[in-house]
């Protein structure tokens, strides 16, 4: 089974945002980077099929050359290669533009399986995935918690809202998007490491004349939206005054 | 004109479908309409439901490859929709099923789609859209690019349903789509719970829900005192459900469930932003917590700061005595 895994580059959860002077992104050099978690967790659900099928996993990644640090992660933990689109202008770049990007890099490849994470945690528009199944024109699901390999096509369980899951059939080829917490992630040995060292990242241009879907026109802090009564007091005072505001002023009990 | 796409599992509206309405309203110049579109096997109910509100034309698309969702059949329908209508702006609640076929349906027509809105500017073709980015640590502005319809999904809890404009009574209209059921890739299996209490919290009045300030499980059963006397259901962050010490189906959160009830409770929640992009469209939100510059004070209405373990009690007290 040849298995391809998109995974993107983003600021690290204890990142405290600054912009740039136009404030249309981010100030990229205060940034340190990490690996996606939902794309974390699709690379590890792609090798954990590889050692019960077969085959090869591909890191497919679209980003400026700072990628190269996630892609050497997931080639550590245990991808076989990987293909890069490397070009400056896809670190700000929507999700039209990076599945564009992606699928033409990927086309040729015949993937059976695509796997990426349900979205991603900088932009987090949760379309790239679906958007690049359309691309290559492969059917999809999305936010899927469990794959079963059966024959040439496969079972998946997709969450849906309120704690409930439905079961899909679909045939290979694929894309699926991964929730985050389908496996237990595994961590880059220091032999893997060494292995990686080794392993193809080829690098591909990005295609020209990629048209893009939105333009951002302003990042601001977001504002606080809310004026809080505090309420003070003894904690039997604080109760009596809290249930008479909900009741009277809220009305909500 | 604005299409709204409304949202029905098996004859019931998912109420989000008002609150896109709520923004295609904001989102309408002087005169400019709203219609809303509902698909399904038979969806005569729920376009009645609609319908019956005022806020615009309905159309009623029903067909049997439709009765079960799946992003292909829905796709192919909503694309003849909306090459049909020709709406400047089509609108839809950020629900799991959006996330599964919009992006699809926008690739398909090369158009733009906004996801997340939690505001509009402006009106009519040159609005532009507010929406979260890195994890709500940021809001974007966004302008659709390229030709018009533009697609945009609306943040659970943005906007108001309780807010909708209502009218009088609006026609339904059917309309037939044409789908070739052995091009739909997708087969799914009846949805099921994986555990038999489930609920949808998006659809609950009063949500009680706790964090790490609860300490230990034993704890829980104070909260639930509280959920019982409110007549609330019980909810959590992350981290509880990590533990296992609620069911992970009770997580509210960027990673769990995203609610706006009319109450929200949050005891020993200290406020990490995917939490509270998963309950801020709350009506009433009530913080509970040690610590007084916790986040979770910025976006509560009423707070109190303190000893969960002595104020809940004695909310819980103050309850019962009517």
């Amino acid at each position: 089974m040849k298995i391809a895994v998109c995974i993107k580059q983003v600021p690290t959860r204890e990142w405290q945002p600054r912009l740039n002077d136009d404030k249309t992104w981010i100030r990229e050099q205060d940034v340190s980077y990490e690996m996606n978690e939902p794309d974390a967790y699709a690379l590890e659900e792609a090798l954990r099929l590889r050692e019960k099928h077969g085959g090869e996993v591909v890191v497919c990644s679209a980003g400026p050359a700072r990628v190269q640090q996630v892609i050497r992660e997931a080639l550590a933990r245990g991808a076989d290669r990987a293909l890069h689109v490397d070009d400056n202008a896809l670190g700000s770049a929507d999700a039209f533009v990076t599945a564009a990007a992606l699928a033409a890099a990927m086309g040729d490849e015949r993937f059976d399986l695509v796997l990426t994470g349900l979205q991603s945690d900088d932009q987090g528009h949760a379309q790239m995935g679906v958007i690049l199944a359309e691309q290559l024109g492969v059917p999809h699901s999305t936010i899927i918690m469990e794959i079963q390999v059966v024959d040439a096509a496969i079972r998946v369980k997709r969450e849906l809202e309120g704690g409930w899951f439905q079961w899909i059939a679909m045939p290979l080829p694929a894309l699926l998007t991964i929730q985050s917490g389908i496996n237990q992630l595994r961590y880059a040995t220091l032999k893997g490491i060494m292995a990686a060292k080794k392993k193809e990242i080829r690098k591909i241009p990005l295609p020209g004349s990629l048209q893009p879907a939105q333009q951002i026109v302003a990042l601001s802090m977001p504002t606080r939206s809310k004026q809080t009564q505090m309420i003070a007091g003894s904690p039997a005072e604080a109760a009596r005054e809290l249930v008479r505001r909900l009741r009277e002023e809220a009305r909500v009990l | 004109m604005i299409l709204v796409v409304a949202e029905q599992r098996e004859g019931r509206l998912n109420r989000a479908t008002w609150e896109a309405i709520a923004a295609a309203q904001a989102l309408s110049a002087e005169g400019v309409p709203v219609q809303v579109v509902v698909l399904g096997g038979t969806v005569a109910t729920t376009a009645q439901e609609i319908a019956a509100a005022g806020v615009g034309d309905v159309i009623a698309v029903e067909h049997v490859s439709l009765a079960t969702y799946t992003p292909d059949a829905f796709t192919t329908a909503m694309r003849q929709v909306v090459d049909k209508i020709a709406p400047t702006f089509v609108l839809l609640p950020h629900t799991y099923q959006t996330r599964d076929f919009a992006p699809m349906l926008a690739a398909r027509m090369r158009k733009s789609l906004v996801t997340d809105v939690t505001g509009i500017n402006g009106n009519g073709a040159a609005a532009t859209f507010i929406r979260p980015m890195f994890q709500g640590k940021l809001a974007a502005e966004v302008r659709p690019q390229g030709e018009p319809p533009f697609l945009v999904s609306v943040q659970i809890g943005a906007y108001r349903a309780d807010a909708v404009r209502k009218g009088n009574a609006a026609a339904v209209t059917s309309m037939s789509v044409v789908i070739d059921a052995s091009a739909i890739r997708q087969q799914p299996d009846a949805p099921f719970q994986e555990a038999r209490q489930a609920v949808d919290l998006s659809q609950a009045d009063r949500i009680v829900s706790v964090g790490r300030g609860i300490k230990s499980q034993d704890n829980i059963a104070i909260a639930k005192n509280l959920a019982t006397a409110m007549g609330a259901e019980i909810a959590a962050s992350r981290p509880i459900c990590d533990n296992g010490w609620l069911p992970m189906e009770r997580q509210i959160g960027s990673s769990g469930q995203t609610v706006a009830p009319k109450l929200y409770v949050a005891l020993g929640i200290s406020g990490a932003i995917q939490h509270l992009v998963g309950m801020k469209g709350s009506r009433t939100i009530v913080a509970i917590n040690k610590d007084a510059d916790a986040p979770i004070f910025e976006v509560a209405d009423y707070g109190i700061v303190g000893d969960l373990f002595e104020v809940v009690p004695a909310i819980v007290n103050e309850l019962e005595k009517g």
